[in-house]
């Protein structure tokens, strides 16, 4: 792994990495060509983005208007659809399209919070396991090992039994079950990192540890940090599409994509459409999503193993 | 071997110990049962006379204690609801979780098994393509939304299959395959990937040079070497599977421990929760035990410890 380079503004002089010569623009067009997949689906991904941010402003209804007149309808391509609703309308009439472009928000915002929380608490724990070794490293992974052991769903689920459902425990819930999986990663990372000559420099220039795992170490874990952290959106938002589908996420009448595909398990013997649409906009997010991390960790590192 | 064994042994006793400490702590620690049975309403001097009632007056480590020593006898005190011990509830739930996830375990192979092998010996080809392409698509799809579309499709639509409950090999079908259908993108990549490994391997070249068909060379050279890697990771996804298992169970209406759970915990029945966890817990780590000694006995470079 090749260092990425210490951030620019530091004193010391070994802090500072030789700049990498720019590629010449011909291979930036070569290479954007070979992650084609992965820039097709950051584009998908900006657009899911953008509409779960500009909901209020691009979706046609209210998505907690009842309208029980135009209950279960089905999409504008159906017989009986309408225009109006393209995606159809629920079980009291509620817009789908709109509800669908609503619950993108739930689900964006739990998967970055809690991966946010994750990252951090698993790569502060993986550099102080990695870099400290002894009983700290012990004591570590055997936490990383028996939360590992545990299903995320199981301990999720019995958390949130405890806590009682609702958006933050959910966040904190998806966040602290799922930092062993950084923790292992940079583990290993950073074991490899503290033999390299530039530590061992900082080390014999009187360092401190602090200084040499933050501003030596860690700089060089960015992109292994990163990559592990967009997959593990795609994760979360599975889990928390799951908690909210057994009611035991986001409550109702917030839409989210889990809470409308539980609702709409009741109606599937008619009406299909109310638990179609959510689910295929969690596949289609987790997909883009998937597909960007792994062209990301190609682009940033092909070795990487993760 | 024995004290391959051994170091597995003690591994596991601290694992378990961290594990009971989880589910102790789920309870004790983050929530209050005493607020969980009395009514809201009830007094100052009610609490405190049902705190000491169920002895959670007492130092945390007390009542660690007791509840541990219950725990190891099998004793997780009575349902709240059901007005049976916890324990017989959960074990009598065990054997259609367990029937469930040998099913989806199957399922997995048997898709993963084939499409693995061909990708590795076409590689890059179109079957190998479309491999990578199915994986990864795979892995981005929600268990539960691929169950309520199968109910849609081959349940409501078809009527071919019932939609959900246990009994018959109908009953297996749908949520074999679901709970298959997402383990089976991670054992096909490393089915490919192991398989790429060993035939680049001198050994390889030799049975080759020997004049040896080549599908005798791939199944009775390459395969056995390239399950380990897959033996290996299957024994650790197990708890993963375990808790696809779960998601599969509340979709399907199926009588395993993870409805069983689910129920729990909107009955607010703690005793079963903690029971259903410990237990599904134990069952993962005797899983991975086993898996670990397995693979001891078919790679002797791994007793080694290498």
């Amino acid at each position: 792994m090749s260092a990425v380079g210490a951030p620019s503004g530091v004193a010391l002089g070994a802090d500072r990495v030789a700049p990498m010569p720019a590629p010449p623009t011909g291979m930036w067009w070569r290479q954007l060509r070979r992650l084609k997949w992965g820039v097709g689906a950051g584009i998908v991904l900006l657009v899911i983005v953008l509409a779960a941010v500009l909901a209020p402003w691009i979706s046609p209804h209210d998505p907690l208007v009842v309208d029980i007149r135009h209950r279960l309808a089905p999409p504008a391509w159906m017989t009986g659809g309408t225009q109006e609703h393209p995606l159809g309308t629920d079980q009291i009439g509620r817009d789908l399209l709109s509800r669908v472009i609503y619950g993108g928000r739930v689900s964006l915002i739990v998967g970055v919070s809690s991966v946010l929380l994750s990252s951090t608490i698993g790569i502060l724990l993986g550099l102080a396991a990695g870099y400290f070794g002894g009983k700290v490293d012990w004591i570590i992974m055997t936490v990383v090992n028996v939360v590992l052991t545990f299903p995320f769903v199981l301990l999720a689920l019995a958390v949130i039994a405890v806590l009682g459902p609702s958006l933050p425990n959910m966040i904190a819930v998806l966040g602290i079950a799922g930092w062993p999986i950084y923790t292992r990663v940079i583990r290993a990372e950073t074991l490899a990192l503290k033999e390299r000559e530039f530590v061992t420099a900082g080390r014999a220039l009187g360092m401190s540890h602090l200084r040499l795992i933050f501003r030596q170490i860690l700089p060089n874990l960015v992109s292994a940090g990163v990559v592990i952290a967009t997959l593990q959106v795609a994760q979360v938002i599975v889990l928390e599409s799951f908690l909210s589908f057994l009611g035991l996420g986001v409550q109702p009448p917030i839409p989210a994509w889990g809470n409308m595909l539980g609702e709409g398990r009741v109606y599937m013997l008619n009406s299909w459409w109310i638990a179609a649409f959510p689910g295929a906009a969690i596949f289609v997010t987790t997909l883009v999503i998937n597909l960007m991390g792994n062209a990301l960790r190609d682009w940033l590192d092909p070795h990487m193993k993760l | 071997m024995r004290r391959y064994i051994a170091r597995q042994i003690v591994q596991l006793v601290v694992v378990i110990f961290g594990i009971s400490i989880l589910s102790f702590g789920i309870l004790h620690v983050i929530g209050d049962p005493v607020l969980l049975l009395l009514p809201q309403n009830a007094g100052k001097e009610e609490f405190e006379r049902y705190r000491h009632l169920l002895g959670l007056d007492r130092p945390l480590y007390m009542q660690y204690w007791s509840f541990a020593s219950r725990a190891v006898q099998g004793d997780f005190g009575q349902s709240w609801y059901g007005n049976a011990p916890a324990f017989r509830l959960v074990i009598e739930r065990m054997p259609p979780t367990i029937y469930l996830t040998l099913a989806g375990l199957l399922v997995a192979l048997l898709i993963a098994l084939p499409l693995g092998t061909i990708a590795a010996l076409k590689r890059h080809s179109f079957v190998d393509t479309l491999c990578t392409m199915v994986a990864v698509a795979g892995q981005a799809l929600p268990i539960f939304w691929l169950g309520i579309m199968l109910i849609i499709v081959f349940a409501v639509q078809l009527r071919l299959l019932p939609a959900s409950g246990y009994g018959t090999w109908q009953h297996f079908l749908m949520p074999s395959f679901c709970l298959g259908a997402a383990l089976a993108p991670i054992t096909m990549r490393l089915v490919r990937s192991g398989l790429i490994e060993v035939m680049s391997m001198d050994y390889i070249k030799t049975a080759r040079a020997k004049g040896m068909l080549e599908w005798r060379v791939v199944v009775k050279h390459a395969f056995r070497n390239a399950c380990i890697p897959v033996i290996t990771v299957l024994g650790l996804q197990f708890g993963q599977l375990l808790g696809g298992a779960i998601i599969t169970e509340t979709v399907f209406a199926w009588p395993g421990v993870a409805t069983l759970t689910v129920d729990s915990i909107r009955n607010q029945d703690f005793p079963v929760v903690q029971c259903a966890v410990v237990l599904l817990a134990l069952l993962i780590v005797a899983v991975n035990l086993l898996v670990d000694i397995l693979v001891g006995f078919i790679d002797p470079r791994v007793r080694a410890g290498v």
